[in-house]
């Protein structure tokens, strides 16, 4: 359960883009997370609207989660595939020569801010 | 409707960690103090190796320990009165990890000036104090015998942060399937650079490596 620790490190981040920005309402957060993250995205929004709530700057606010599907490469046949579906060893050559591309993102892809109608 | 404005950052949530976790590295280093963070699940022998190993060691080093409990100071009060060296409680207000900033104000509480080597005794867990750089010189970790060799498999972010698995309790290896040999293959397929060390706490076996290993860390952390 270490996604409490996260939420509070995209709040701190969040306010710094907010001050950067000069913005003093954020609407949503996107995230983007990847799938052997070791993140549980229901666990992080939980923890999300508690501790959001909490701050005039994201009350409301609302944490969205783009899932990263995890992609493996294979050195020694030098193709990609799931990670998630096959694990450590390539299903092409059985090979454990093999490293993750993506799929272990926590990352803060973009806010939403309200814009003013002129 | 209202008219939303996208800001991209792009950022990973860890980058600011790692930062202070860096910069902690190096002040230590200017001031020639040894950070050693050690991680492993709850009971698995963690105060009972550090008791031992402390008592080896407290003749060559100043050595204070910090004591990550979620919400008691059991640990710290026992560290103290088996060795005799200051020993802290850090309050992680429920946390699940510790990260820099937490192991920075810890360290806050002790008197650097006096010390060689701190010893942080990490929130038993093989998961989330994997993700966060505490600012530590090193990470090391205990696996017990009753809890399995195949952990390494299973809890990889663990295994490949570790520069040290301590096998801990080899005396109750009669009593459960672990096999040593494929323990440290599934360590080695993790990380090849990582050492395994079998001890067992209770009667000190193997301890002394440990030790030793930890001693040589400080003393080239000193002098390099
Ligand atoms: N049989 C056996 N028991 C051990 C050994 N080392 C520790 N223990 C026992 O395991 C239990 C837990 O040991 P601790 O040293 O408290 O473990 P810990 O990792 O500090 O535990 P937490 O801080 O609660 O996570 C105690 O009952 C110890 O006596 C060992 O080598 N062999
Ligand atoms: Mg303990
Ligand atoms: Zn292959």
């Amino acid at each position: 359960m270490h996604e409490l620790g996260i939420v509070f490190y995209i709040i701190r981040d969040v306010k710094q883009a907010a001050a950067d920005n000069h913005v003093d309402h954020v609407s949503a957060v996107v995230m983007n997370i990847g799938e052997v993250s070791t993140v549980v995205p229901e666990y992080l929004t939980d923890c999300w609207r508690w501790a959001a709530d909490k701050e005039d700057l994201l009350r409301g606010c609302e944490l969205k989660v783009c899932t990263i599907p995890a992609v493996s490469f294979c050195d020694d046949c030098r193709k990609e595939y799931e990670t998630v579906r096959f694990g450590r060893n390539c299903p092409f050559c059985q090979g454990e020569n093999t490293y993750l591309l993506r799929g272990n993102e926590v990352e803060i892809k973009e806010i939403e801010v309200p814009e003013c109608p002129l | 409707m209202e008219e939303v404005k996208v800001i991209e950052i792009k950022k990973s949530v860890f980058a600011e960690n790692e930062k202070d976790a860096d910069d902690l590295r190096t002040e230590l280093k200017k001031r020639g103090v040894y950070l050693l963070n050690l991680m492993s699940s709850p009971g698995s022998g963690k105060t009972t190796t550090l008791i031992r190993t402390i008592n080896l060691l407290k003749d060559k080093l100043r050595i204070a320990v910090m004591e990550a409990d979620i919400d008691s100071n059991v640990d710290a009060v026992k560290i103290r009165e088996a060795t005799g060296i200051p020993s802290i409680q850090l309050h992680t207000g429920g946390m699940c990890h510790l990260d820099a900033e937490m192991t920075r104000q810890g360290l806050s509480n002790l008197d650097l000036e006096d010390v060689d080597l701190v010893i942080l005794e990490n929130v038993g867990n093989l998961v989330c104090p994997a993700e966060f750089d505490t600012g530590s010189c090193r990470n090391a970790m205990i696996l017990s015998v009753p809890e399995g060799d195949d952990k390494p498999l299973k809890y990889p972010l663990m295994f490949s942060v570790c520069d040290v698995v301590v096998v801990n309790k080899t005396d109750v290896m009669p009593y459960f399937d672990f096999d040593l040999d494929k323990c440290r293959e599934y360590v080695r397929m993790r990380n090849p650079k990582a050492r395994v060390i079998p001890i067992c706490a209770k009667t000190g076996e193997g301890v002394e490596v440990f030790a030793d290993w930890l001693f040589r860390e400080v003393r080239n952390w000193k002098n390099q």
